[in-house]
C-alpha cells in the first residue's frame, strides 16, 4: 500500500482586489476555494478544468510559489504552510514544477548548461566538474545530446525546450513534480513524445506527478486518478476509469461530452452548456455550477454541496448524490 | 459531388517569404477546392503553411516579406492572387470573411462592439447608421448572444472569450459572405465554449449555405464539423479526402502518424505512438519526399524523387510513393516488362 506523499487540506487562495483612492481592499477573487485531495507516492494525479478554474493557482499554492490564504499542505511528514522561508528553500529540491510555456520559462541569456546546473548549485553541488557531468547525464535522460549543453534556448524547438525544462526539474532528484500544462503549447506529434518521456521518467525515478491540464484526453492518458475543478472548487475526484466511464457530477458530464473526438463513428449525447463560467470574484451562492447546470434544484442555489466520498474512492460535490436529496 | 458549384479554387499556389536568410517557401504548391455549402478543413502542425495559405486567399500575407510567386486563386471567375487592393477591399468582409484564433486581439479595444460592427456593415452596404445598428443587433441575436442591444454599447474587454468569438462570427457573417475562412477559431477557447462555437458554425453553414474553410490542428474539431479534409505538411498538401476517410483510413504515413499519436478518450493504450524527429524547415529546391526522414516506410525512391499527389479515387489523393507502386504495376503489366 503506497503512502500518501502530498496531502492538501482545505487549500484556499484569495487574491485581493484593491480599488478606490486609498487602494483599499474592495473584494477578493476566490481563485482556489477550499480544495482537498491526497496524492499517493508514485501516483499521477491529473487536475482538469477550464481556464480560470484555479488549477494553476492550486499547483503554485501547493509549492508556496504563491502563498496560500488558508489550508494545510502536508508533504511527507511536514506541513509546508508552517515552514519558514529557509526551511522551505531546503525542502524545495524534493518538489519541482514544469511550466506550460517552454519559451518563457527558460532564461534566453543562459546556456542550457547554466539553466540546468543552477538548481544543482543552489542545493549544494559545489564542484563544477560534477555539475557538468550531471547536466550531461540529465540531457541524455530527457533525450537530448550532451553536446547541446552549450547552446541557448532559442536554438531549440518547442518540444526540445520542454525537455530542457524537464531536465531542470529532474536535476535534484525530486519526489514530486507539478506539471502545469506541460504539453499544451506543443503540436500533436511532439506532445506524444513528451507524454511518453514523462511516463518513462516516472517509472525510472519513481516520481509522483500532479498533472494540471485542460485537455481531457491528455489527462486521461497519463493520470491514475483525475480531479475536476470548477470555479476554484474541486467538483469530482476519482480514478480515471470511473471518471471517464461514469462521471457523476453534471459538470464533468458536460465537459466530457464537449470534447470533440477524432472518430466520426462516435455518436455522443452532447450536453451543450449555456453561458459562460461566472466570475470567481463573485461566485454564485450555493453550488458554483448551479447557474449552468441542467439538473439544478432549489437547494443548489442556497447550500454549497460537500465534497464527499459517495462510492469507494469517488468524491463528488453535488446535491444529487448527497443526503440532502 | 463533383458537379457542385465551386466557390473557391486554389491552383498550385506558392507563397514565399523573402528574408535576410533567403527565400522561404511557406506554401509550396497548394491546390484545393471549396464547394458551395461545404466545410473544408485544412489540418497540419505549426509551420506547415496552413495559415499562410488561408491568408493568401485574402491577400493578407504581410508584404514584404511575403509574396504570392505563382499559382492562382479562383473565386467566382476572378483571380484573387492578382486582384488589386481596391478590389480586395470590396471582397474582404463582404464576399469572403475571416475569423481568427485570438478573439482578444482581433477586436479594437477602443471602440464599442456596435461601432465596429456598424463600420463593417456600412462599408459594404449602403444603409443608414440606424439600419446598420438594427442589423448588427440581429446578427448578435443570431449567434446566440443574450441582451444583444446592450452588448452593442459595450467594449470588447467587457466580454468573455467565447462571447468575443461570437461577436467576430457575427461580424464576419453580417454581409452574408459566400465563404467564411476560420483560422483556428476555437483554439483559444475552453472545450465547453468550443462546443458552443462549433455548434453555431454548423448552424450557420446549414442555414445560410455558407461555405467554410476551417484551419485547425485539432482532429477532433475536424471530426465534428468538416465534410472534406486537406492534410498539409511542410508547405504541401499530403493527403485529401472526406473527413471520414482521413480519420478512419488515413493513407499517407504522416496522417497515419498524426492520428495515432493522439491520446484517445475512449481507448486505453499503454504507450502513445509518436512520429520520430521534427518538422523540417522549409527551404528552396528540396528534392525527395519531405516526410521521408520521419517516415517508417521510406525507401530509396523517397529520397531521390519528389512525389506528386496521387489520385486514389474520386475525391482521394495522397502524396506518397507507396500508392504509386500500384499505379505503376497496373501501367507496366500490359506492356509486359
Amino acid at each position: 500500500m503506497p503512502n500518501p506523499l502530498l496531502e492538501v487540506n482545505g487549500l484556499k487562495k484569495y487574491f485581493d482586489i484593491r480599488g478606490g483612492v486609498f487602494g483599499r481592499k474592495v473584494g477578493d477573487v476566490k481563485a482556489v476555494d477550499d480544495i482537498s485531495f491526497t496524492v499517493m507516492e508514485g501516483e499521477i494525479l491529473g487536475i482538469v478544468g477550464e481556464s480560470g478554474c484555479g488549477k494553476s493557482t492550486a499547483g503554485k499554492a501547493i509549492l508556496r510559489l504563491i502563498e496560500p490564504t488558508a489550508g494545510t499542505v502536508r508533504f511527507e511528514d511536514k506541513d509546508l504552510t508552517e515552514l519558514n522561508a529557509e526551511e522551505m528553500r531546503k525542502l524545495r529540491h524534493n518538489m519541482q514544477i514544469i511550466f506550460q510555456d517552454p519559451y518563457a520559462s527558460l532564461n534566453p541569456r543562459h546556456t542550457v548548461e547554466k539553466i540546468i546546473s543552477e538548481p544543482l548549485k543552489v542545493h549544494g553541488m559545489t564542484s563544477a566538474a560534477e555539475r557538468k557531468k550531471r547536466v550531461q547525464e540529465l540531457l541524455e535522460t530527457v533525450g537530448l545530446s550532451a553536446y547541446q549543453a552549450s547552446r541557448y534556448p532559442h536554438q531549440f524547438s518547442g518540444g526540445q525546450r520542454q525537455r530542457i525544462g524537464i531536465a531542470r526539474a529532474l536535476a535534484n532528484n525530486p519526489k514530486l513534480i507539478i506539471c502545469d500544462e506541460p504539453v499544451s503549447a506543443l503540436d500533436v506529434s511532439v506532445q506524444s513524445q513528451i507524454l511518453n518521456l514523462m511516463e518513462e521518467l516516472r517509472d525510472k525515478f519513481q516520481l509522483t506527478y500532479v498533472f494540471i491540464a485542460h485537455d481531457l484526453s491528455v489527462v486521461k492518458h497519463i493520470s491514475d486518478r483525475v480531479g475536476v475543478m470548477y470555479l476554484g472548487r474541486m467538483v469530482e475526484l476519482t480514478t480515471k476509469e470511473k471518471l471517464y466511464e461514469e462521471p457523476k457530477h453534471p459538470y464533468t458530464q458536460a465537459l466530457l461530452s464537449a470534447v470533440p473526438e477524432p472518430d466520426p463513428d462516435v455518436v455522443k449525447e452532447r450536453v451543450i452548456l449555456q453561458g459562460d463560467v461566472p466570475s470567481p470574484e463573485n461566485p454564485p451562492a450555493g453550488c458554483a455550477f448551479h447557474t449552468r447546470c441542467p439538473m439544478a434544484m432549489d437547494i443548489c442555489k442556497e447550500l454549497r454541496p460537500q465534497f464527499e466520498e459517495i462510492e469507494d474512492n469517488h468524491f463528488v460535490a453535488c446535491h444529487l448524490y448527497g443526503d440532502a436529496q | 459531388m463533383s458537379d457542385q458549384e465551386t466557390v473557391l479554387e486554389m491552383n498550385d499556389l506558392h507563397t514565399h517569404f523573402f528574408t535576410d536568410s533567403g527565400e522561404i517557401p511557406a506554401v509550396d504548391g497548394v491546390s484545393l477546392r471549396v464547394n458551395k455549402g461545404e466545410v473544408v478543413g485544412i489540418v497540419g502542425e505549426s509551420g506547415c503553411g496552413k495559415s499562410v495559405a488561408s491568408l493568401s486567399i485574402m491577400q493578407l500575407v504581410p508584404s514584404p516579406p511575403g509574396r504570392i510567386v505563382d499559382g492562382d486563386i479562383q473565386f467566382k471567375g476572378e483571380n484573387l492572387a492578382t486582384a488589386t487592393e481596391k478590389r480586395m477591399r470590396k471582397i474582404r468582409g463582404n464576399e469572403i470573411s475571416m475569423i481568427f484564433q485570438e478573439p482578444m486581439t482581433s477586436l479594437d479595444p477602443l471602440f464599442t462592439i456596435g461601432n465596429q460592427m456598424e463600420e463593417a456593415i456600412r462599408i459594404h452596404q449602403k444603409i443608414s447608421k440606424k439600419e446598420a445598428r438594427t442589423k448588427a443587433a440581429d446578427m448578435l441575436k443570431q449567434v446566440g448572444i443574450p441582451r444583444a442591444e446592450a452588448i452593442l454599447d459595450e467594449h470588447p474587454h467587457q466580454l468573455s472569450g467565447g462571447m468575443r468569438q461570437r461577436v467576430m462570427i457575427a461580424m464576419a457573417m453580417s454581409c452574408d459572405p459566400e465563404l467564411l475562412i476560420a483560422d483556428e477559431p476555437t483554439t483559444a477557447l475552453d472545450v465547453t465554449i468550443q462546443a458552443q462555437i462549433l455548434d453555431l458554425m454548423r448552424k450557420l453553414n446549414k442555414e445560410n449555405d455558407t461555405a467554410i474553410l476551417l484551419i485547425t490542428h485539432d482532429l477532433g474539431v475536424v471530426a465534428e464539423i468538416c465534410d472534406r479534409v486537406v492534410v498539409m505538411y511542410a508547405g504541401q498538401v499530403v493527403e485529401e479526402g472526406t473527413a471520414r476517410e482521413i480519420l478512419k483510413d488515413p493513407k499517407h504515413p504522416y496522417s497515419q502518424g498524426l492520428i495515432r499519436s493522439l491520446p484517445k478518450l475512449r481507448e486505453r493504450e499503454q504507450k502513445l505512438y509518436s512520429i520520430p524527429g521534427t518538422v523540417p524547415k522549409p527551404k528552396m529546391g528540396r528534392v525527395g519526399c519531405r516526410f521521408a526522414d520521419r517516415c517508417p516506410f521510406a525507401f530509396d525512391r523517397c529520397y531521390e524523387e519528389t512525389p506528386s499527389l496521387i489520385q486514389l479515387n474520386n475525391q482521394r489523393t495522397s502524396r506518397c510513393f507507396l500508392y504509386d507502386k500500384e499505379a505503376q504495376e497496373d501501367a507496366e503489366s500490359p506492356v509486359g516488362s
